[in-house]
């Protein structure tokens, strides 16, 4: 059972850096990376001998993470991920570049979740475009199309980044 | 050496992923050199993968948490799942000496404090304590229900029950046992998967051992508590009253049921 640990290990901080991206909610995104571990441990068995572990474990997340922010669309449509707070995902203001890591993230967060998580996965995360494939199950034709759109729409919403987000929606009681 | 096939735009999105073998990169050099619109796209693409990487790269530095601790996950699954059956037949023990003790305290109780009022506050400072946490807010999740029913009836000398609110849209996440001046309580929080946690909390009751659900609302924090035959329940969380008033119906209900 070592072996796991030891693959799987050095896996967990880009596992969440991808779920928190997607989720923007320390704590609903490291509940998932949470389930994701369990499936993994549980499943290593039923892993195929030539699976990539890093991609087989990103599809696990991916699959989870999906899920959840398509459950949790139907539920409540309009109070989605865009309500957790910057803070739990963007390092304290201290350098100049914090207007344009603030940006960033509110422009990617404008995207759908299929150009959000085909962005992270290539640009931040460093998969391959045949393992992003795999993860999202999709050829890697569509991987290409839908990163050179999500590239497009990024650079759209980063463009228009003065018109202010979407309204909160969840009334604050606390 | 360079290679003269057209330039695509899986070309130009692979220059920004730095995905090209060498020869080809050179090629989508000399094109963009040759056509600056597209050269100033492509950089516009290159600085947005430059923010995206350095804005997410300080959560992959963060220290994991030890939920996250793969060798404890690892750990967990080697040790015997605790058997549902011995469980449910220690839940039978303890509902017949728990009608005993009940039936002894009935008479000779002072009534008082560690009413239903003591509860709601009890409750209420373990939604500030617990439900505020994001490290460690129940000591065992909800996949060890088993275990956590079985360790609350055990100290509560009471049979518990974890209520379902999934048809509600929360989501049991676990539970743990909390000292109050009143004796151990059980803990069961849930959550809505959008960071909004509730806090049960319930105990046995030597005052109000009967009491209607009464409402109260202290700093945002909404909460709805009652007892029935000796121990006492209290739903609370940062929700609107109108909001928590039918969870709490419907967890009285199934405790009912």
């Amino acid at each position: 059972m070592n072996d796991i640990a030891i693959l799987i290990g050095p896996l967990i901080p880009p596992l969440r850096r991808y779920a928190r991206a997607l989720l923007r909610d320390r704590a609903a995104a490291d509940d998932l990376v949470q389930d994701c571990l369990e499936r993994a441990v549980s499943r290593w068995h039923q892993r195929r001998i030539d699976d990539n572990t890093r991609s087989w474990l990103f599809a696990i997340l991916h699959n989870l993470a999906i899920n959840r922010l398509r459950s949790a669309a139907r539920r409540r449509p309009h109070a989605a991920i865009e309500d957790a707070e910057d803070a739990a995902l963007v390092r304290p203001p201290c350098q100049e570049d914090v207007l344009q890591v603030q940006d960033v993230l509110r422009a990617l967060e404008r995207l759908s979740e299929e150009h959000r998580s085909v962005l992270l996965l290539v640009s931040v995360e460093d998969l391959s475009y045949a393992e992003t494939a795999a993860v999202l199950g999709v050829p890697v034709g569509t991987v290409m199309s839908r990163l050179a759109r999500a590239r497009e729409k990024l650079s759209a919403a980063l463009d228009d980044r003065s018109t202010p987000l979407k309204e909160p929606h969840l009334r604050r009681v606390k | 050496m360079t290679d003269d096939r057209p330039i695509t735009e899986d070309d130009l999105q692979a220059y920004v992923d730095r995905a090209l073998e060498a020869g080809r990169a050179a090629a989508v050099e000399d094109y963009l050199a040759a056509h600056p619109d597209v050269a100033n796209r492509i950089r516009g693409y290159a600085e947005q993968r430059g923010a995206l990487r350095s804005a997410l790269a300080p959560v992959a530095e963060e220290p994991l948490p030890p939920e996250l601790n793969i060798a404890r996950m690892i750990e967990a699954r080697r040790r015997p799942v605790f058997a549902t059956w011995r469980a449910a037949a220690a839940a039978v023990v303890l509902l017949t000496m728990g009608g005993a003790v009940g039936w002894v305290l009935r008479d000779e109780s002072a009534p008082a404090a560690g009413g239903i009022a003591a509860l709601a506050r009890e409750a209420e400072n373990s939604y500030a304590v617990y439900g505020q946490d994001r490290v460690r807010p129940v000591e065992l999740r909800s996949d060890a229900s088993d275990e956590l029913v079985h360790w609350i009836s055990q100290r509560l000398d009471h049979p518990i029950a974890v209520p379902d609110l999934s048809s509600s849209g929360y989501r049991f996440m676990g539970g743990r046992l909390v000292a109050t001046p009143h004796g151990p309580a059980g803990l069961l929080m849930y959550d809505d998967d959008h960071g909004t946690r509730l806090v049960m909390l319930m105990r046995p009751m030597e005052a109000d051992r009967d009491a209607p659900m009464s409402q109260h609302i202290a700093d945002g924090i909404a909460g709805f508590t009652w007892a029935e035959n000796g121990f006492g329940y209290s739903l609370v969380g940062p929700a609107a009253p109108d909001v928590l008033h039918p969870l709490a119906d419907e967890v009285r209900r199934q405790i009912r049921a």
